[in-house]
């Protein structure tokens, strides 16, 4: 009973330990990262290549949801504003969901698990194939070449399918709203213009997914560089780095919207 | 030709003392070797006694407990990053499975040193690559991937993109191992031909005993962390001593134990009393 006891307290502590560790190690990762960034930017087209890698092969899953989410918003918000007689705010309505919260927060999670999955098993499987040990000899450093060009890559793309997704978005619940319910063209387009504040709605949601795509990459980067080189340690890392960016991505975000929501009304 | 006179003999390599641990897991315990310019030395023992571990220190990717590699006068373990990588511009290393880079042509892959550590026209670094994969007899395999190339052909491009850069050094980490016969004499000539052809130095780690022998001009034998013969392939293979015998002759007990370090077998089956 007391052993078992003090197993489990022993088993907290190291787990404790370990995931600062983990975090200290991870941030480590993160200044080096930006240290060996010169390259991604000198030699831009590695960076383009990875732009393509993660952002443009996720523009298909980013837009196909985006429009879903839409729909599903008209639908839903047209339901409620009707008990309120308000259905005129529709476009308000989504428009501000899918941009200050929706956008950025499903987007990423979307990009973690098509993205940061991949970047996570290519790094990985490189790794264990010693691919990036020849790197290292070939006095080429692996992350200069491969981390950091994936890094930006995602950074990058993040902000841009976030507003893709938005956008999408808004045209769905254009097509359901306006197009299939029947509420009022010019109420729904000039209402929103006049709510969504440029500084506050759209600047804000880039800053979110700007943010999310730093930890989304790092995150991706620091598991597939940090993964053991086995077939079981890419897998369990593959599926950390989905694990771990969600989650980071929902805290992130309560964070970020605590800071924002002063300027909202 | 024995090295055991070093003021007389120009060393790219010199190794002193070297010890080396992962954790509290002693690999190596104190070697001693030099291996001269312009020869082909092979480093040879069994599975797990510490050669690749050694071709590691001498590439800088690991750092000494104890001791120092000196490659061309320098300490290896002392350079800063930027020392380490103007060291390693003049070494080549051929990795066991290849290492080759998947989502590139074989071309690229040769391209690539080249590419990024020469600012040489786009024509030049074409005709040194065609050049290199000539040298492997691949220049026709140039548009494959390496998905595409057998074990010994991905060995061979790995070769060439380990020579690309005219290395001075090249180190290959068991080059022999899982090559049909064939693939097996025409690496081991490689070996021999890049390195005179190139006036370079090489270290080979190896277990095979047949094709080494042929075109090595000096072998250390480690066993158990430690360098325990050293000679010509030719007194190797004559050395009464029993280790060397036994590893040359391939036999599957002598002072190499057949057995892994264990408790006593009857101990492990409870076979003895009072114990359980």
């Amino acid at each position: 009973m007391v052993d078992g006891l003090l197993r489990a307290v022993r088993l907290v502590g190291a787990m404790t330990i370990d995931g600062v560790w983990r975090i200290g190690v991870g941030s480590r990762f993160l200044a080096l990262i930006l240290l060996h960034s010169g390259l991604s930017f000198r030699r831009f087209g590695l960076t383009i290549r990875k732009i393509f890698f993660s952002g443009v092969l996720s523009v298909i899953i980013i837009a196909v949801s985006g429009l879903f989410v839409g729909m599903v918003l008209a639908l839903q918000g047209f339901q409620t504003l009707q008990t309120y007689g308000s259905t005129e705010k529709l476009g308000v309505l989504v428009a501000l969901s899918l941009l200050r919260e929706l956008g950025p927060v499903v987007s990423a999670l979307l990009f973690a698990s098509r993205a940061g999955s991949a970047i996570t098993a290519e790094i990985g499987l490189m790794k264990a194939t010693e691919q990036l040990t020849a790197m290292d000899m070939m006095a080429v450093n692996p992350v200069a070449r491969v981390v950091a060009p994936h890094f930006w890559g995602g950074v990058i793309s993040m902000p841009l399918l976030a507003t893709i997704f938005s956008a999408v978005g808004i045209f769905g619940a254009y097509l359901v709203g306006v197009v299939l319910i029947g509420v009022d063209d010019g109420a729904f387009w000039s209402q929103m213009q006049e709510a969504v504040d440029f500084r506050y709605d759209i600047v804000n949601g880039l800053i979110k997914s700007f943010v999310f795509g730093i930890a989304v990459t790092a995150i991706a980067t620091f598991e597939g560089f940090d993964a053991k080189p086995t077939a079981e340690g890419v897998s369990g890392a593959t599926a950390r780095t989905v694990v771990t960016s969600s989650l980071v991505i929902l805290a992130l975000d309560l964070v970020l919207t605590a800071f924002m929501i002063k300027g909202w009304n | 030709m024995r090295l055991a006179h070093p003021s007389t003999v120009d060393n790219l390599v010199e190794i002193g003392d070297l010890h080396f641990a992962y954790g509290p897991r002693t690999i190596l315990k104190g070697i001693n070797l030099r291996i001269p310019r312009g020869k082909v030395v092979a480093i040879m023992g069994g599975s797990g006694s510490g050669k690749t571990t050694l071709l590691r220190l001498i590439g800088g990717q690991l750092k000494p407990t104890q001791g120092s590699v000196k490659v061309d006068g320098e300490v290896v373990h002392e350079l800063d990053h930027n020392g380490l990588y103007r060291m390693r511009r003049k070494m080549g290393m051929l990795f066991q499975f290849g290492a080759l880079f998947t989502d590139i042509s074989v071309f690229d892959n040769v391209a690539f040193p080249l590419r990024e550590q020469t600012d040489l026209p786009k024509s030049v670094i074409r005709d040194l690559v065609l050049m290199k994969l000539h040298a492997v007899g691949l220049r026709g395999a140039s548009n494959l991937f390496p998905n595409e190339l057998s074990g010994g052909m991905a060995r061979r491009v790995a070769l060439a993109r380990a020579v690309a850069l005219d290395p001075a050094l090249v180190l290959y980490d068991e080059p022999f191992t899982g090559l049909d016969p064939i693939s097996l004499g025409v690496i081991g000539n490689l070996i021999r031909s890049l390195n005179d052809a190139l006036g370079a130095t090489s270290v080979v780690v190896t277990h095979d005993i047949q094709e080494s022998v042929k075109i090595i001009d000096y072998i250390y034998l480690t066993a158990n962390g430690a360098i325990v013969a050293e000679g010509t392939p030719q007194e190797m293979l004559a050395s009464s001593d029993p280790l060397v015998h036994q590893f040359f002759h391939g036999e599957p007990d002598g002072p190499s134990p057949f057995h892994y370090q264990s408790r006593p077998y009857a101990d492990d089956l409870g076979l003895r009393s009072g114990h359980g």
